[in-house]
């Protein structure tokens, strides 16, 4: 066991565990966030995505030793029930899911896409989604929901 | 499925039976002497109070004996109810699934939410919301026909009030529901028809507590369980000294071939389970069958005798002067939920408690207590939400093997989440199945005869049947409890023959099925049952008729169909659609037509498939989907449109590249590499046109797309190529190959 400081959502915890922890478990059972999700523990699906400085990373294979060097985002840090960022705002107006599993990883993917390309096409949301599964097949709702969102973080960026 | 080959033939007979009565009917209708039959599920559950309470706080609770499973049923029932009681949706909490608090409505399953908890819950709130009037008159001295409700206040005409929460407390609900209050006519809904946002929605995308894998309790461990490598395998030997030895390792299970840990941090309980898995030593039998077009030809040769389904004959029929025969194939596919399943169980002084996320509390509470020996009502069986399931995966195994797991954590719960290899290897999959279609045409170009002769196994093997025990690890115990041989589920929604007998009015036809209850591989309900490969076969060889025929599918389909509201979509889509008589593909690009009524009992789906098919490589594209649905009266448009675009893109999915591999011994589908399904890149535009019935009961709508979608895309892969392809999945490298 050693002890990691982890910036997460512009916090600080510490937390103790073994250096090659995945940072799925300890987010989940250490922090007590509910955002990312177990879907395979191999990186295939994208459920368990998170962003570690703006860059989508896959918690289920990231050791926490790696991720304590960089600022660590949960879909928690962008917006609350309360105070929704865009893309979650967009999510929800869009119904953009059945059972939701996937969402956290969509968000988290579409968040770190808009940062870099606040304008993208169809095309390059489908690029950007394309290694995250839905079974439920809201696929379309999705990419609606992501381009949704980049108008309103535009709208937000010109006020 | 593990067999019981012992069975003599009268008690398989008597289990047949009993198990029928069970899949089928678990609301079956219990009726005693002199009561009337009351409508949807209230039927089975007939007090007023299992289904609501006005609370003093001015809230109500409407309970649900059906779970939400991200298709929207707890805003579909919210609306109801709102609209019956008259008051703000908001007011509305909703209750599902749990043995101790709601209605038993079996299974969450078969489209039938909305038609049997819906229906229950609009004529008990309506004859609520009349209790509280009369109530009301009484206390105001006033006719109750000179009331009016809003929002749960009730005015008199001289402005005096009172509130259905002053009332709460006086109304006893405590009584026999007559459902002689009529519920309102549509015009008067002010929430049903419309799109109201989904109240699960939210904190699913703010990492709110959605799901059973966000359930934490005080002192709460992690387990795991270690499977066996292949069916019927049998564990020899296994260090389990060794893996308790491992950090954080709280216990090892270890009963027959059953094997499972819990440890104090999850990282833990997954290293537990390698170790064990390295360790642990396992007797296995070649006992899959083969793979490829021997799969079928293996299946077509199983000693089941056909059962006729349903016979027609006509004489007036003229005889066929051309005649067809083509065999259809469906393999095994998985349901493939992006979360694999997960419980969390405790044990308290001998009463256990799950939180689940089975898509029926009460028959896996049944099966539970058949395991631990224990009565039913010792154990408590609460819904949480897991992923999108698509009919029975490994929910309910994983509830027992938690179950079994927090026997040996002195009271501490349990949270028991599968991997992904658990989930893929051992979560039941939708039967594989064999189609054969014959038929002819006469001289004028009418289908005249036609014939459906169908190889299955099982879809339906979930918890709850009347003997043997329906969950994973029961079958593993060193005390074992063996499965029931299940029946097939009886007509008219039908198990194996779901959708086989066609809605068309051809003069004479034979369906014919033949359900083998033994399945080498453990095969349960995956959404539409035997409808998606049953349709599938129906509608392709309605187009190759139509093509022998020289006649154009739509036309012909509608040449053979009287049912008004079946035609209303065909026209509705083929217009939608833009759909020409006669257009051939291009050879790559074609389109294709299908159409069903769901079990021929729920909604009606017409879809027009857009293909391109890439010649070089064998890959087909669905570019757009336009589907036509007739779903009786909507309650939530948006909700409707959800469930058919999702089951067109995921029947796509199904259609286009998913198989289980397996070898003779082992599923080798493990990881999503070994079972690609459709991604962002490939999914289809989909366009959904509804027509609404306000004066129509409700019908299903979450499993009516899968089969004409499979059809469409099929018939519009021959349309573009002039090649039929008959076997599932159509992949690259099987298209190549007839193309070829």
């Amino acid at each position: 066991m050693a002890n990691f400081t982890l910036r997460i959502n512009g916090e600080t915890k510490t937390v103790s565990v073994e250096p090659d922890t995945p940072l799925l478990y300890v987010l989940r059972n250490d922090l007590a966030l509910n955002g990312p999700k177990f879907g395979c523990g191999l990186a295939q699906c994208g459920a368990c995505t998170v962003l570690v400085d703006g860059k989508p990373a896959r918690s289920c294979v990231t050791p926490v030793s790696t991720a304590a060097k960089g600022r660590i985002t949960t879909i928690e840090g962008l917006g609350t029930v309360d105070r929704l960022h865009p893309l979650q705002r967009a999510f929800i107006d869009e119904q953009a899911c059945q059972c939701g599993f996937c969402g956290n990883g969509m968000v988290m993917s579409a968040k770190a896409l808009l940062d870099r390309n606040p304008r993208p096409t169809d095309r390059q949301i489908k690029q950007t989604l394309n290694g995250h599964l839905c079974r439920c097949a809201s696929h379309n709702r999705i990419v609606r929901a992501v381009q949704r969102a980049a108008v309103a973080l535009r709208a937000e960026a010109r006020s | 499925m593990s067999a019981t080959p012992t069975q003599n033939v009268s008690r398989r007979d008597f289990l047949k039976v009993s198990g029928g009565l069970v899949i089928g009917f678990t609301l079956a209708p219990r009726l005693a002497l002199g009561q009337d039959r009351l409508p949807g599920s209230l039927e089975a559950n007939r007090m007023l109070d299992a289904w609501l309470r006005i609370e003093p706080n001015g809230t109500v609770t409407i309970f649900t004996g059906k779970i939400e499973l991200g298709q929207g049923i707890g805003t579909a029932l919210a609306q109801i109810a709102a609209d019956e009681l008259d008051v703000n949706l908001q007011r509305i909490e909703v209750v599902y699934g749990d043995t101790a608090r709601t209605p038993n409505e079996g299974q969450t399953a078969g489209s039938l939410s909305v038609e049997q908890s819906g229906t229950a819950l609009r004529f008990a709130c309506a004859e609520g919301r009349d209790m509280l009037v009369s109530a009301a008159a009484a206390k105001l001295g006033v006719p109750a026909t000179d009331l009016r409700v809003s929002d749960g206040t009730i005015s008199a005409p001289g402005g005096a009030t009172v509130t259905y929460w002053d009332l709460a407390r006086d109304t006893d609900f405590k009584r026999q529901a007559t459902a002689k209050v009529k519920p309102k006519p549509p015009a008067e809904h002010k929430w049903v028809g419309k799109s109201i946002a989904r109240r699960d929605i939210p904190k699913k995308f703010t990492g709110g507590a959605a799901y059973v894998q966000d359930v934490r309790l005080p002192n709460m461990v992690f387990g795991r369980v270690v499977r066996p490598p292949s069916p019927g395998a049998q564990l020899l030997s296994v260090d389990e000294a060794a893996a308790r030895r491992l950090p954080g390792v709280v216990a090892v299970v270890r009963d027959g071939s059953f094997l499972a840990v819990a440890a104090e941090r999850e990282e833990q309980a997954i290293r537990a389970r390698e170790a064990l898995t390295r360790s642990a030593r396992w007797k296995e039998a070649a006992s899959l069958p083969p793979t490829g077009e021997a799969l079928y030809r293996q299946l077509m040769s199983s000693p089941a005798p056909g059962d006729t389904v349903v016979e027609k004959t006509s004489s007036v029929a003229g005889a066929p002067v051309k005649t067809l025969e083509a065999l259809y194939t469906r393999p095994y596919q998985s349901h493939g939920s992006i979360g694999p399943s997960c419980a969390v169980a405790q044990w308290q002084d001998g009463k256990l408690t799950v939180w689940t996320h089975s898509q029926g509390v009460f028959p896996l509470r049944a099966d539970l207590a058949k395991v631990f020996g224990v009565k039913p009502q010792d154990i408590r069986c609460i819904h949480a939400e897991g992923a999108g399931c698509y009919g029975h995966n490994g929910a309910d195994d994983v509830a027992l093997d938690a179950a079994l797991m927090a026997r040996a954590t002195r009271g501490r719960p349990v949270k028991l989440q599968w991997m992904r290899d658990d989930e893929f290897m051992w979560a039941p999959y939708g039967s594989a199945m064999a189609v054969k279609l014959s038929g002819g045409i006469d001289g004028q170009g009418n289908i005249v005869s036609w014939s459906h002769e169908m190889w299955s196994h099982p879809h339906s093997t979930r918890p709850g049947s009347s003997a043997g025990v329906n969950l994973l690890a029961a079958r593993h115990l060193a005390q074992a409890f063996q499965p029931v041989l299940p029946a097939d589920v009886p007509q008219p929604a039908g198990g194996a023959a779901r959708n086989a007998i066609p809605l068309y009015d051809f003069p004479n036809v034979k369906v014919v099925k033949h359900y083998i209850a033994e399945a080498p591989l453990r095969t349960s309900a995956l959404r539409t049952l035997g409808g998606y490969a049953n349709v599938f076969a129906l509608e392709s060889f309605v187009d190759e008729l139509a093509l022998v025929a020289g006649a154009d599918p739509v036309e012909l389909r509608l040449n053979h169909l009287k049912d008004a509201r079946g035609r209303a979509v065909i026209e509705a889509a083929a217009q939608r659609a833009g759909w020409q008589p006669g257009l051939l593909g291009d050879g790559t690009r074609g389109r294709g037509f299908a159409f069903a009524k769901y079990k021929n009992l729920a909604c009606y789906c017409a879809t027009v498939a857009d293909v391109e098919v890439d010649r070089t490589t064998g890959r087909v594209s669905v570019a757009r989907v336009v589907a036509a649905v007739d779903a009786g009266q909507i309650v939530n448009p948006d909700g409707v449109i959800n469930q058919i675009e999702g089951g067109i893109i995921q029947s796509a999915s199904w259609t286009l590249m998913e198989s289980v591999r397996f070898d003779r011994t082992r599923v080798t589908t493990r990881s999503w590499s070994d079972y690609p399904i459709l991604r962002f890149t490939e999914v289809p535009e989909v366009e959904v046109v509804l027509l609404d019935q306000p004066a129509e009961r409700f019908l299903g709508v979450g499993e009516g797309a899968q089969g004409p979608a499979a059809a469409a895309i099929a018939n519009g892969i021959a349309n573009a190529t002039g090649k039929r392809l008959r076997a599932l999945p159509f992949t690259a490298e099987r298209v190549k190959q007839a193309l070829a």
